[in-house]
């Protein structure tokens, strides 16, 4: 009887001290269902205690039903015959359990079927999910599609798809990349067509598409002939029949259970999402969005499962008659590991709960538009946080989850890099997380221009002024001192004015950003525990030294490698 | 049509994680000290419940004795779609042992009236009797059909089973109306879920005196329960002499904790005599006999 939710003493920590108070009252628009729906709250305690009942269904599923069945779903695999995919016995059963448990339409409004959570709870969800099988969040963690076309899609198109996919009757898929398309979305060359009577048809090749197999994929294809930018796309709901054939699934180092799928349109009918030529620019935008927090979470999920399993196995071996966690090596890593990971899921939770309360006012404005005057600065506001944390999270908990498990396998040694053990499993799983989504390197620069324009500074300081961290001013004082460094680097490099090495030290700035707003955030959480303060200590100590050692690079000015590297990499001798 | 399915369900103390004080100086069990759960064995009955409920259609009314929090595994019935639950709660049911609580529960499902089927776990995981299901039975005068590991088929008159028994398995048909005790092999419960949860999350009980008429099984499967059913003695016409400790023959003489441990084993001489000898002590041991 294992329940990864009740038994995760740091989510745990964070559902009791989250500040919730503006998502509910967003997400329950003033508990205006409380008549209406058995099941709606009827105010913030009530809706708390749904979470947390909720979150414990998740986590008795994720516990007690798909981590068993794992490492057998990783064995079998997804597998192609004849055209068409199946999904390994594991998957389909526990996703037969969540949709069972009516979890399928977890963030969709009651009205359409769906139970009406938070993204922050569905973060939560997707992690649990993701400890116990990195490949069942891939079904799990794509309700993003329904999200979208609650977002965009007509009254008519909301009724028609939406109850569906809550009831689980459907799975999707988002259909983006192509061949010559990943990173580059905006050279998508689908195309999209209309036959005289408007119909929608679709043809061409899509490529990497997890679950292309499913019954409903949202296409993204060229509508605008002769265009090449991102502005000649629209995006399509396309409902699975004859004329789209799933060539082949492709053979992966992780996430196994869950089919990778190359799609061919054959004058396929589809019907348009919203509007014509916002398909990247708006509709997509959100769709990847909302995927990149969730492979965050699901990172902060695989490196939880390797962790817990590193730990034990730490414990358990004696080598030179003590355990090896006895050992200054083997505890730094563990130390390192665990510090980490709480650091990722505050990150985690504090951008999906910025998320929450940016569409959480996009809805309002919609249902209210009287109010909309009122709200259009706040909205603003958060919709610059919300574009820079989400490369944020999903850069550092992706990049995380891959140095977990890596030093997972580390400390298990020879066993570890068997697949006696499961380690070995978390970690051809978690290297997909900083690849797919857009790379680790695509989230720099898409989170690069909010650090240059001083997002990340407002929102430090509306930290400063929101919390009293005088309790813990051993803490904060530090904390202080990284985020003046991170200032000079940012000025530094705006006010050079040069493109290239803007560039050049994204990734760098990117993670002292990080670096400095988890120092935040942990000294946010260290006024609830003793024991955070501990964290925050140990995370802040590190922190500090790799922040300012890459201030000093950027101050260097230092453009040897710029200059370089061609000497380097083109030739030989 | 459809069955009309009654489960019973038992809230016991969690004997998987039992601390220090479990036992009071008495020899009886200190419930206090104990987290209680959902007996294991009758979560697999209500799942084979609500299988069969839908595969059949029908209704799942679920039933439990035990103290007022024992409310608590009634709700976790409903969480998981049962259609009606109800309480038998009433001090004077305290100390059953297992035929008073067999009593008790055929006086509730005479209550109830109209069934087809009636399932309950194997044993709890308390007392592992495994007496309860079969004494029901008996005392309603219809077939029982015990240590089920699987259904193999059901249609509206009667039901084909797969029965556990010490060397195999046979498979047994009976007609309807019957009892089946269902063991933990027989599927995997399924979770909670997540609307009910939350729609039958806070609901209260509210006892229900003998004039209590209402049509206990509600025609209309969508419609949402306000309230758990508690009967007492009189709601479900009861002799209160059969009911509790008075109705209760098993005295409980001492209770020992026996650890048993490994020891060298001792060679029997392989003639007639060392078997006799054998034999002999294994009957003064009252293991044999």
């Amino acid at each position: 009887m294992a329940n990864f939710y009740r038994d995760n003493a740091d989510i745990l920590f964070h559902m009791r001290n989250l500040d919730m108070t503006r998502v509910i009252d967003l997400k329950e628009d003033g508990f205006s269902e409380k008549e209406s729906s058995p099941f709606a709250p009827k105010d913030e305690p009530d809706a708390l205690d749904n979470y947390d009942r909720v979150l414990e269904i998740v986590g008795e599923i994720a516990g007690d039903f798909a981590d068993p069945r794992a490492r057998e779903v990783d064995e079998e695999g997804a597998t192609f015959a004849d055209g068409e995919v199946t999904y390994p016995k594991g998957i389909r059963e526990t996703v037969a359990r969540i949709n069972q448990a009516d979890l399928a339409g977890f963030t969709m409004p009651r009205e359409y079927g769906g139970i009406n959570m938070p993204i922050t709870i569905f973060s939560a969800a997707i992690e649990i999910i993701s400890r116990a099988d990195a490949s069942l969040m891939l079904v799990f963690g794509l309700q993003g599609l329904s999200d979208t076309i609650c977002k965009f899609g007509s009254e008519e198109q909301k009724q028609r798809h939406l109850p569906r996919f809550a009831s689980g009757e459907v799975m999707g898929s988002m259909a983006l990349t192509e061949p010559d398309s990943g990173s580059d979305l905006q050279s998508v060359m689908l195309r999209a067509t209309q036959d005289e009577d408007g119909t929608w048809r679709l043809n061409g090749v899509k490529r990497f598409i997890t679950n292309g197999c499913g019954d409903i994929s949202l296409v993204m294809a060229r509508s605008e002939a002769g265009t090449t930018s991102g502005r000649g796309l629209s995006l399509f709901i396309y409902e699975r029949d004859q004329d789209m054939k799933v060539r082949r699934i492709e053979h992966k180092l992780g996430i196994t259970g869950s089919p990778t799928c190359e799609m061919q349109f054959n004058n396929a009918k589809a019907e348009l999402l919203g509007k014509r030529k916002l398909g990247l620019i708006k509709y997509t935008i959100y769709l990847m969005n909302g995927a990149r927090l969730a492979v965050a979470a699901q990172s902060v999920g695989i490196a939880e499962a390797a962790y817990r399993k590193a730990y034990a196995y730490a414990n358990d071996r004696t080598q030179f008659k003590q355990p090896i966690r006895d050992f200054a090596v083997i505890y730094e890593m563990l130390t390192d590991m665990k510090v980490a990971i709480e650091a990722s899921r505050s990150l985690v939770f504090e951008t999906s709960r910025i998320v929450d309360i940016k569409e959480g006012i996009e809805e309002r404005v919609e249902k209210h538009p009287d109010r909309a005057a009122d709200l259009k600065d706040d909205l603003k506001r958060y919709t610059r946080f919300a574009s820079l944390f989400t490369p944020l999270a999903k850069s550092l908990a992706a990049e995380m989850a891959n140095k977990v498990c890596y030093d997972a396998i580390q400390i298990h040694g020879g066993v570890g890099f068997t697949k006696e053990f499961d380690v070995e499993r978390h970690y051809r799983d978690a290297r997909i997380t900083n690849i797919y989504e857009g790379t680790t390197q695509l989230q720099a620069l898409a989170a690069l221009g909010g650090i240059i324009a001083g997002v990340v500074s407002e929102r430090l300081s509306e930290y400063e002024e929101s919390f009293n961290f005088s309790t813990v001013a051993e803490l904060i004082k530090p904390t202080q001192k990284m985020r003046s460094h991170l200032e000079m680097a940012i000025s530094y490099i705006k006010e050079k004015g040069d493109a290239v090495y803007q560039e050049f030290h994204a990734t760098r700035l990117v993670n002292m950003t990080t670096d400095v707003i988890n120092a935040y955030l942990l000294c946010q959480n260290a006024l609830h525990s003793e024991r955070k303060k501990t964290v925050a200590k140990l995370f802040i100590t590190k922190a500090n030294l790799r922040v300012k050692s890459t201030l000093d690079y950027i101050l260097a000015n230092d453009h040897s490698l710029i200059d370089l590297h061609d000497e380097v990499i083109d030739k030989e001798v | 049509m459809g069955l009309q399915l009654i489960v019973t369900v038992k809230q016991v103390p969690d004997t998987h994680n039992v601390s220090g004080d479990a036992m009071k100086d008495d020899g009886t069990v200190n419930r206090a000290a104990l987290p209680t759960i959902f007996n294991p064995e009758d979560l697999n009955a209500l799942e084979e419940a609500l299988q069969i409920k839908e595969l059949t259609g029908g209704s799942v009314t679920c039933i439990s004795m035990g103290p007022p929090n024992a409310v608590e595994v009634l709700k976790e019935c409903l969480y998981r779609g049962a259609d009606d639950v109800i309480l038998i709660s009433d001090r004077r049911f305290a100390g059953a042992d297992t035929l008073a609580t067999s009593y008790a529960l055929k006086c509730a499902i005479e209550r109830v009236g109209e069934y087809d089927l009636i399932l309950c776990g194997r044993q709890a995981i308390d007392g592992d009797t495994a007496q309860v299901g079969p004494q029901i039975a008996e005392k309603l005068n219809i077939n029982q059909l015990t240590c089920i590991s699987a259904i193999t088929a059901v249609d509206e008159e009667s039901i084909t089973v797969k029965r556990s028994v010490e060397d195999g398995y046979e498979i047994v048909k009976s007609q309807f109306p019957a009892l089946l005790t269902i063991t933990g092999t027989a599927n995997e419960p399924r979770p909670a879920n997540a609307k009910k949860v939350m729609t039958y999350k806070n609901i209260g009980k509210e006892m229900c005196n003998t004039s209590y008429d209402e049509s206990y099984i509600a025609s209309d499967s969508c419609a949402i329960l306000n309230h758990v059913k508690e009967w007492n003695v009189e709601a479900i016409s009861a002799d209160p002499e059969q009911c509790g400790l008075s109705g209760s023959p098993t005295k409980v003489k001492k209770i020992q904790s026996v650890v048993l441990s490994a020891c060298e084993s001792r060679q029997v001489a392989n003639s007639d005599a060392g078997v006799a000898e054998l034999i002999h002590e294994l009957i003064e041991e009252n293991i044999i006999g």
